[in-house]
């Protein structure tokens, strides 16, 4: 197996556990947290190609890359914790079952 | 595949997993800790150092700190009685199943990544830094309004809600 593939299907894994978690989990926080993982794994796989693949252009595009990805993420991570926390204000509950009705 | 690369993945899977699937919500939060280190250590193993630094810096710093924050606020450190998983887990776990299953087939049966690693990029971070500010300023600039007006939207939603009449 050659590393690029093993970075590969490890970064596929996690995409899946995050997958996994995102859909099953009852708690919103867990939810978001499966989004990040899922999220972590497309970082990976930047780093990943950038790294076996060829340099004959930009060298170095595949980090700058990466830095976009985890500033966007990071954002992502703010207002879906700020949407948790307003949800958790109205209904006192973060259980995504609870939460059923779009007009409070 | 190194002994490195093996070590360094079954940490990171096993923190994945454990933060998928532990009933208490600081345990999850600690777990995810994990496997954001795991990740930061395989990026400085492929030789991106400053990803794997601002990898530290905004997940296990701040990141992380928030959802440990939420998870507080919203008092879920209490283990909780019932269920965890919903009612229609058997189908989120098939179809996740079932994604990683396309993809490692499509990864085993590819052609276009079997060769060898070529050698190591010598990235330094001048050359990020020189990059950043050159080529990809308007890039930066939007990155830049994207997380002031998502931190300061943010505030807003989690600010206390004016009381109906």
């Amino acid at each position: 197996m050659s590393p690029l593939s093993a970075y590969l299907l490890l970064s596929s894994f996690l995409f899946a556990i995050g997958l996994a978690g995102a859909l099953t989990r009852r708690n919103a926080i867990l939810v978001l947290i499966g989004i990040e993982l899922m999220l972590n794994a497309a970082n990976l796989n930047f780093i990943a190609f950038w790294r076996f693949g060829s340099h004959t252009g930009n060298q170095v595009t595949g980090i700058i890359f990466v830095i976009f990805s985890i500033a966007v993420a990071a954002a992502e991570a703010a207002v879906g914790l700020a949407l948790i926390i307003a949800i958790y204000r109205h209904y006192k509950s973060t259980d995504v079952e609870d939460i059923k009705t779009l007009k409070g | 595949m190194t002994a490195t690369f093996i070590i360094l993945a079954i940490i990171t899977i096993a923190g994945s997993v454990a933060a998928m699937t532990l009933r208490n919500l600081v345990h999850c939060a600690l777990a995810l800790t994990i496997t954001f280190a795991g990740l930061a250590a395989l990026y400085l193993h492929l030789d991106a150092q400053f990803a794997g630094f601002a990898q530290l810096l905004v997940y296990i710093g701040a990141v992380a700190i928030l959802i440990v924050f939420v998870v507080l606020l919203t008092r879920g450190s209490d283990t909780p009685q019932g269920a965890v998983f919903s009612s229609g887990w058997v189908a989120g776990v098939a179809v996740a199943a079932l994604v990683f299953g396309v993809l490692a087939y499509m990864i085993r049966g590819s052609h276009a990544i079997g060769q060898a690693a070529p050698a190591a990029p010598d990235v330094s971070v001048r050359q990020i830094g020189d990059q950043l500010m050159i080529k990809y300023v308007l890039p930066l600039e939007v990155v830049g309004l994207l997380l002031t007006a998502a931190l300061i939207g943010a505030v807003i939603i989690a600010m206390r809600e004016p009381e109906q009449t």
